[in-house]
């Protein structure tokens, strides 16, 4: 039987893919970001799973204005690293778990949640970057991974509630798959941040540390939160957050298991525009 | 009965809702053309006779072409297509959003660098936080330019 054996949160900023690619890592202000990942870089080589289910979202990358899936299951062999503008990152291109992926597609569905099935996708800095903060910079990534995309660009985007339930949805799925795999669940994005206007900029150190305090100890509470406070108090593409709430859905306390382990708190302030959170539990 | 958009009312931010991307869909479609190289060179060897084959209305294209995000954004664009435009002029992420404040790009970093901008008084219309309408442009920058 599969099983989620612990679930990973941490913001992507594309300048942390930048800062890496452009050896400026040990640069002082790139240094206090990365610092927060060194202990996480060490625990995934002890813990690396054999699939990484990675919730992020798609930057218009993937989907232009043609198509808005609200959430898209990636169900393909192989997923090519995307090129946003300024060349494609000089990272590996990702492989995915087709098999698993089709397994969670047909029974998160049947669970009445409109997932899109995705066999043909290019990955942005949503899905790349958390791989390099958790991983380095290997010649090929040493796991698995379905991308899981999530609308949080053209509103409405999900709500809080129905992210956690479709976690709860996806933590079934994996433990009814027949193969003996140990699966990670990882919500990537967020943090305060807008990036956009006379308000760019925006911080909120407070509220962010308070979102870990409850995403840990109280996420269905945490989840009833509508996205007016998400936008007022943590910036308009602080809305990313909603995406942890799929990933702390999936964890066995959740079910009725016991809570799980913190390994790892982080939080920084500044990568670039935006706060950096950071948060490692363990299944227990 | 009008749908709820509770979000009207914060100042310096337009949610990108299914109005505003009805009213940049060209806008932003042209902007995801630029992830191709091939494309961005089009563009920077002549912007005006690019953005001439998208139909895009008259004011977008000076809002592209003056490189004004906020201008580009009251028009329908979003700033993760518009990061698209300042990928291809090479400005970083902090560059395109520092842009929106009218502070000069050191004054935005520096502001990040003290934590950022504080919500205090940026949570509704009619506070008194320096992201309000009547405090704009900001900065040493946005104030010489008055």
């Amino acid at each position: 039987m599969a099983r989620i054996t612990a679930s990973v949160y941490t913001s992507h900023v594309p300048a942390i893919g930048a800062a890496l690619d452009q050896g400026k890592a040990d640069e002082p202000y790139w240094q206090n970001v990365f610092a927060g990942y060194d202990y996480s870089k060490q625990w995934m080589e002890e813990n690396t799973p054999d699939v990484i289910f990675l919730v992020y979202n798609d930057h218009a990358t993937a989907f232009s204005l043609d198509l808005i899936p609200t959430f898209a299951i990636g169900t393909g062999v192989h997923y090519p690293v995307a090129d946003e503008g300024w060349g494609p990152r000089p990272v590996p291109d990702v492989e995915g778990h087709p098999e698993l992926a089709a397994h969670i597609a047909q029974s998160v569905i049947q669970d009445d949640f409109d997932l899109t099935i995705v066999n043909k996708l290019v990955v942005d800095h949503g899905l790349t970057v958390p791989l390099s903060l958790m991983f380095g910079q290997p010649g090929q990534w040493p796991c698995k991974v379905i991308p899981f995309a999530v609308n949080v660009v053209q509103y409405p985007v999900p709500s809080g509630r129905r992210c956690f339930e479709l976690g709860k949805a996806i933590r079934k799925a994996v433990e009814r798959f027949d193969e003996d795999l140990k699966v990670q669940i990882w919500g990537t994005g967020g943090m305060s941040h807008q990036l956009q206007g006379a308000r760019a900029g925006l911080i909120n150190r407070e509220w962010d540390n308070d979102f870990l305090d409850r995403l840990i100890a109280d996420p269905a509470a945490l989840s009833a939160m509508p996205h007016i406070d998400y936008v007022r108090e943590a910036g308009s593409e602080g809305i990313e957050l909603v995406m942890w709430l799929i990933a702390r859905g999936a964890m066995a306390d959740v079910a009725g298991g016991p809570a799980p382990t913190v390994k790892h708190r982080f939080y920084h302030v500044p990568a670039s525009n935006t706060a950096v959170g950071h948060l490692i539990l363990e299944n227990n | 009965m009008a749908l709820d958009k509770p979000y009207k009312d914060i100042p310096g931010t337009i949610i990108f809702d299914a109005e505003q991307s009805r009213k940049g869909y060209w806008l932003n479609q042209f902007c995801m053309s630029l992830m191709q190289a091939a494309n961005r060179e089009r563009f920077k060897a002549d912007e005006r006779a690019y953005l001439d084959e998208w139909p895009l209305s008259e004011e977008q294209k000076q809002a592209v072409i003056a490189r004004d995000l906020n201008w580009c954004m009251r028009t329908g664009g979003n700033i993760y297509f518009l990061a698209k435009i300042g990928a291809t002029d090479g400005a970083s992420f902090q560059q395109m959003a520092g842009s929106m404040t009218g502070m000069s790009e050191e004054e935005y970093r520096d502001m990040m660098l003290r934590g950022g901008r504080s919500p205090e008084g940026n949570r509704y219309l009619g506070e008194d936080g320096d992201a309000q309408p009547e405090r704009q442009p900001q900065g040493r920058a946005g104030k010489g330019a008055k």
